[in-house]
């Protein structure tokens, strides 16, 4: 059956912290932090962008499990963050893993979700035969609006499955997906920060979207929440994801481990996966895995995985807790700088 | 830096994967790949060989003054990395604490933006170091 074969992640070293930003502003910190169940963001460094933050999740996924990069027939990279408007990310990635030349490749934009989408169309791919591995990556540097809400959970990170039918550490049992036209979030052509509707990013957005698409999979498979050990969200934020679980019925704790936003804020295209290759750090074989990624504008793809024996030995050798452990603060100079956000920079 | 793209087109195989060459003759390795090996001439047979990706602080610097295009990221710290195989190269290290950077201190290869041809330009990628 075709599943994960691999994973891997990355998140940069660096962190401000939310209290850091409401400084700035003149706005209360702790009152912010507790609102958004978010305390620090990972920023990338000067030098960092989606596409190197890309890079460093794929030859993780592929060190740890030890495929063949020359097996992977497909390179998709997710991310609305892209260094360049016209120029694939995911032929410089495909090129830096050593995948390159007999292979396909696209870069995928759906917000928050085009990673999931690329686990989607692998699927397709190795499940009709047409390519052995397939590499899908999410990967975003944060691009909040200085002074704008958004700014202090946008943050950064990448994540990269690959897909395959043999030697798979965890089976990708069934995936529904729930679409709409929905303008909760856009950034048109040439704008430097994208825009949001504010409030009803909630209820008409997230959360029409993950419910439905959670319930939808769970009809498809004819499961309930108890048959799930794990449940991962997409995680704009550290709330939205613990209230999608409970309005679902899952137990909250169900979602903890899966949790990652609180501690390094919302990585858009990598948030979902991000959260679930930490769930893939700690699940036994047997266990399931119920994954809801969400991009606006809108859409979300939910998956069914469960987890299969030998995953102890392809893990990656950090596991995504311990990785975020690694990190150096910057205050809000630091990361303006750093993320040019210093117009004659 | 105005029109790099030869440049950086024809270094990306070196700078994404350290893409070197080793002599099968003296069973030595280079990087960046020579064209003949400098110690058996005729007599060398080089094929191509990726570099390893761990190694160690072999000599470093840290720089205030930096050249064109890296101005923004000073202070920052060049070395001389030595790979395990013997190879040593000149690199930038990132995210490396001050008080790591020492002679001796094993490092590995990590994947970053090294310098871009202005706003409009390509963007080259390619090998920096880090602490491990
Ligand atoms: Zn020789």
């Amino acid at each position: 059956m075709v599943g994960i074969v691999g994973y891997g992640t990355y998140v940069p070293r660096m962190r401000v912290k939310v209290d850091e930003i409401a400084r700035v502003w003149g706005k209360e910190g702790a009152r912010i932090s507790k609102g958004l169940g978010i305390n620090e963001k990972a920023v990338a460094s000067f030098d960092e962008d989606s596409c190197s933050f890309a890079v460093e999740a794929s030859r993780v996924a592929l060190k740890s499990c030890g495929a063949d990069p020359k097996g992977i027939g497909a390179v998709f990279v997710g991310s609305e963050s892209k260094p360049y408007a016209v120029k694939p990310t995911a032929t410089m990635v495909a090129e830096a893993i050593g995948a390159t030349p007999e292979m396909t490749a696209a870069d995928f934009e759906f917000a928050c979700k085009a990673g999931t989408a690329g686990v989607q169309a692998c699927m397709g791919m190795v499940s009709s035969g047409m390519v052995k591995y397939g590499l899908a990556v999410g990967s975003d540097t944060a691009q909040g609006r200085p002074n704008d809400a958004l700014e202090y959970s946008a943050g950064g990170g990448a994540a990269a499955l690959i897909i395959g039918k043999e030697g798979t550490v965890a089976d990708i049992d069934a995936t529904y997906s729930f679409t709409t036209d929905t303008p909760d979030f856009w950034r048109r052509q040439h704008a430097e920060f994208p825009r949001h509707a504010g409030r009803f990013t909630a209820e008409p957005a997230y959360f029409k979207h993950v419910l439905s698409g959670a319930k939808g999979l769970l009809a498809k498979t004819g499961t309930k929440p108890e048959d799930y050990d794990f449940a991962v969200f997409h995680q704009p934020n550290g709330k939205f994801p613990l209230r999608a679980a409970t309005m679902l019925g899952f137990e909250e704790t169900k979602a903890m481990q899966g949790l990652i936003t609180p501690f390094i804020g919302n990585t858009y295209s990598a948030a979902a996966m991000i959260g679930l290759c930490s769930v893939l750090d700690v699940a036994k074989p047997g266990q399931r895995i119920l994954v809801v990624s969400y991009g606006s504008g809108a859409g979300s793809d939910a998956f069914k995985i469960t987890v299969k024996e030998g995953i102890e030995a392809k893990r990656p050798k950090v596991a995504v807790l311990n990785a975020i452990e690694d990190k150096e603060y910057v205050d809000y100079a630091g990361y303006v700088k750093h993320r040019r956000k210093i117009k004659s920079l | 830096m105005k029109n790099a793209t030869p440049l950086i087109w024809r270094n990306s195989a070196a700078r994404y994967n350290l893409a070197g060459n080793h002599c099968e003759t003296c069973g030595k390795d280079y990087f960046p790949e020579r064209v003949v090996c400098p110690t058996c001439r005729r007599r060398g047979k080089l094929s191509a060989k990726q570099m390893p990706t761990d190694g160690k602080i072999y000599s470093f610097t840290h720089v205030h003054a930096a050249p064109a295009g890296f101005e923004h990221e000073t202070p920052y710290y060049i070395a001389i990395v030595e790979l395990e195989n013997g190879v040593h190269l000149l690199t930038q290290l990132v995210d490396s604490p001050a008080e790591k950077v020492k002679i001796g201190t094993n490092v590995k290869m990590c994947f970053r933006r090294i310098f871009e041809d202005g706003k409009e330009g390509l963007i080259a990628y390619g090998f920096k170091f880090k602490v491990v």
